[in-house]
């Protein structure tokens, strides 16, 4: 851990202010780490003491409401989840790449969260339910663990090549979502879903680069579920579904 | 401008579920969010959701009186009871929806929803979703808004709420990526802005909880009740600050002191570690004090005992934290904790139907204050609040709504627009001089130092003085940066006298109660003095400040006993 008054750490940020006009450029700001110290405090930190105009977005400070992704030196991340001691020299900070800058490290998120609304991102059912629980084995409800922890927060999206080369795609989150609900016992939308995604800009998109396991701030693999979507679309065995 | 019969201020849980339930009455409703709404608060709860389903095989017993009971003893008796009946009633209806959705509950051996034990509660009550509970709830209500179409304005501030002619008429907001101001008219408006943590120097909170609903609230004559009441949670990150949750205890977790000692034994040796919470974060920074913490600072809780697996699968998203947040991995060392302010009992003045005094003003979850919670809130009682209540108040409002109750007008709609942009550009280019983090940060520390886990009469005046004092400079704040995409600094400015209108009411309501129970600890008067204080406080705002009126405690069942853990 670093000791209070431990070597002073360069924040180069990245600035962009579209009323003010002018190009993009980056500020530098040194920042005193604390013991336990996280980007994102540095952050907070310097909007406070130096230059209150540094716009980043933030909520939960604790790596579960995904507001604060953002490419740090170079690899999307929560800066929440990112300890200054694991931070040397000239740390560069930029808004997640490939998406529309609205100021400074916030991006225009609208197109990712829209690709959800493409895949009946919501348990499916038919016949109605019964008075009390569904029944869910714990094997079953296991196939969820790590598939329903996704937070949003883009980075996966921000990072896959293939959604760079075209927006239409899916991308990584949106067809993790699809699976998450593949994957459960209880949705009976399967077939319905699985033709949502069982297209050239769903999961055939995907050419298994990886980034998006890399980069996962909830060390979810969304290659793994899109390979099982495809799998599912491939067999057709949407009746054991 | 936009009209909407049903307005919702809020997208955690409880605004979306009252939305939600507009929609199944027929009634078109709109949410208004600071955040997206997968950025609430809400995602951040951890343990679980209390219902009596009796799923676990030692909670083959349980009753929703049984779970009322318990949420009345640990209220201290404050909760009215007649509204604590009416949630445990409804809870497992709720609950069994929210899995009807797709809520991914952990599972019994039989595939039945799984239930852990939790603070004050006698039978394994709470329902589980790992230690990811909060996050699953609010990933399934959102999903079902999106299924409603549900409309969700992102990133909208509310600036004010608009009164006329006696009612509510809508809400003026300010759209942080554009900086463009909107008034917004509505039928009803649902407040659901969650909790105000952030008054506070440590807490468990997001950063968002600023606490600026329930200002817009009271600015606009409804009344705040039992502010005073304000939970601090035994178990925080030392440092961070970041919720740990008391499932860690639920699952067997020990708290122990620098000598090595399961220290909760001297304070509730029945419940030890499951006491309420009030009762164990007492007891820890008493340790603290008398010197058995570790650097002053903090105690240990150790979940060591329980074995890699039971914490890989219970526990997952705790041993996460503690290892990306403390450097801990708990499987091999025990985690550092600190009580930190985690709740706030109090809230907007409103009935079991989310209506407060205000006509045509509803509210639900934390922000509200029906009350179920009383003194202090039983942990698992917070997502049931949000849920049923949230469906409550949605009902109320989509009926309100429909039968045409309160008219919205324009007219006032347009004044109040014109009045916050005056008010912006007005603070933008007045001559101040102040900065919204310095007397932030006073502000929270004036509250964790005079109105904290333990209070007394010198302390909590020292604290009001304080706050009036920064009510005074903040006349003079004034934003660094005057543009309008995403200025943050302007927002907060924004926000920061109401903060302190709101952490003024918490103080008075402190100072007058001359007792102490549940969260509100007296050191002058130790003692809970039902004589004299078995009542709620009622905070109406005057341009002195608060004033304070009691309120009848609705006792139905149980009459007062001695709270004994």
């Amino acid at each position: 851990m670093a000791a209070r008054g431990e070597k002073i750490l360069t924040l180069k940020v990245f600035r962009f202010d579209p009323e003010a006009g002018g190009p993009p450029h980056y500020d530098r700001f040194p920042v005193e780490p604390m013991p336990g110290m996280s980007l994102l405090e540095a952050l907070t930190e310097i909007a406070e003491r130096q230059d209150p105009s540094l716009a980043f977005r933030y909520s939960c400070r604790g790596a579960v409401c995904g507001s604060c992704a953002m490419s740090i030196q170079g690899r999307p991340r929560l800066a929440c989840q990112t300890q200054l001691k694991d931070l040397r020299g000239e740390v560069l900070v930029a808004p997640l790449p490939h998406l529309p800058v609205i100021r400074d490290l916030v991006v225009e998120m609208e197109h990712f969260y829209q690709r959800f609304e493409e895949i009946m991102p919501y348990l499916i059912r038919r016949t109605p339910p019964p008075e009390r629980e569904l029944l869910q084995a714990p094997r079953e409800r296991r196939l969820l663990d790590e598939v329903a922890d996704c937070i949003w927060c883009g980075a996966c999206y921000a990072s896959c090549p293939l959604v760079r080369q075209g927006p239409s795609y899916l991308g990584p989150a949106a067809l993790l979502q699809a699976y998450r609900f593949a994957a459960d016992s209880r949705d009976e939308g399967g077939r319905e879903r699985l033709r949502l995604v069982d297209r050239e800009e769903g999961v055939w998109r995907c050419h298994t680069v990886f980034n998006c396991v890399e980069v996962c701030p909830k060390k979810i693999n969304p290659a793994r579920a899109i390979q099982a979507l495809k799998r599912k679309a491939l067999f057709g065995r949407f009746k054991l579904w | 401008m936009p009209y909407h019969p049903v307005l919702v201020v809020g997208g955690g849980l409880a605004g979306l579920r009252a939305a939600l339930e507009a929609r199944f009455q027929g009634v078109e409703a709109a949410v208004l969010s600071l955040v997206h709404p997968l950025r609430s608060h809400s995602g951040a709860a951890q343990g679980g959701v209390n219902a009596p389903l009796a799923n676990a095989e030692e909670g083959k017993d349980d009753t929703p009186e049984r779970h009322a009971y318990e949420t009345v003893v640990g209220s201290d008796f404050l909760a009215d009871q007649d509204a604590v009946e009416a949630m445990t009633r409804e809870a497992s209806e709720r609950i069994f929806e929210l899995e009807h959705w797709g809520a991914p509950f952990s599972r019994t051996p039989q595939g039945k929803i799984a239930q852990r034990p939790f603070g004050g509660g006698a039978f394994p009550r709470t329902c589980y979703a790992a230690d990811r509970t909060g996050h699953y709830l609010l990933h399934t209500l959102y999903e079902q808004a999106l299924k409603y179409r549900v409309k969700v304005y992102v990133e909208w501030a509310a600036l004010s709420l608009v009164v006329a002619q006696g009612q509510v008429q809508g809400v003026v907001a300010l759209h942080l990526p554009s900086g463009e101001v909107e008034a917004f008219s509505a039928g009803a408006v649902i407040m659901a802005t969650g909790g105000a943590g952030r008054l506070y120097l440590k807490s468990t909170n997001a950063l968002i909880n600023t606490g600026y609903g329930l200002a817009l609230a009271y600015n606009s004559g409804a009344p705040l009740k039992d502010m005073e009441f304000v939970q601090f949670h035994p178990t925080s990150l030392h440092g961070s600050n970041i919720l740990i949750s008391e499932a860690a205890r639920g699952e067997g977790g020990y708290l122990l002191n620098s000598q090595g000692e399961r220290f909760m034994q001297k304070y509730a040796p029945r419940f030890m570690e499951l006491a309420p919470r009030d009762i164990v974060a007492r007891s820890i920074i008493t340790e603290l004090k008398e010197g058995r913490g570790f650097d002053g600072a903090y105690v240990l809780l150790d979940l060591r005992h329980l074995g890699a697996e039971r914490i890989l699968e219970r526990l997952p998203g705790i041993r996460e934290l503690a290892i990306s947040f403390a450097g801990v991995d708990p499987i091999e060392k025990p985690i550092p904790v600190e009580p930190a302010q985690h709740y706030t009992m109090g809230g907007i003045d409103c009935n079991i139907w989310g209506e407060s005094p205000l006509p045509g003003l509803l509210a639900c979850g934390e922000c509200a204050c029906v009350s179920v919670h009383g003194a202090n809130r039983l942990g698992g009682n917070s997502l049931l609040e949000t849920v049923v209540f949230g469906q409550k108040a949605g009902r109320r409002a989509a009926e309100l709504a429909r039968a045409g109750a309160f008219t919205s007008n324009d007219g006032p709609l347009k004044k109040a627009l014109e009045k916050a942009r005056t008010g912006i550009e007005e603070l933008k280019r007045g001559n101040g001089n102040e900065d919204p983090a310095s007397i932030r940060e006073e502000m929270r520390r004036a509250m964790w130092e005079g109105v904290g886990i333990f209070r007394e009469k010198e302390g909590l005046g020292r604290a009001i003085a304080r706050l009036q004092g920064l009510r005074e400079r903040a006349r003079r704040l004034r934003p660094a940066h005057s543009g309008k995409i995403f200025n943050q600094d302007l927002l907060r400015c924004w926000e920061l006298p109401g903060q302190l209108l709101v952490a003024e009411a918490v103080a008075g309501g402190a100072l007058r109660r001359e007792e102490s129970r549940g969260s509100h600890f007296r050191l002058d008067f130790p003692q809970r003095d039902d004589a004299r204080f078995l009542h709620h406080t009622l905070a109406h705002l005057t341009p002195e400040g608060p004033r304070f009126e009691p309120r009848e405690v609705a006792i139905t069942r149980w009459p007062p006993e001695v709270r004994k853990y």
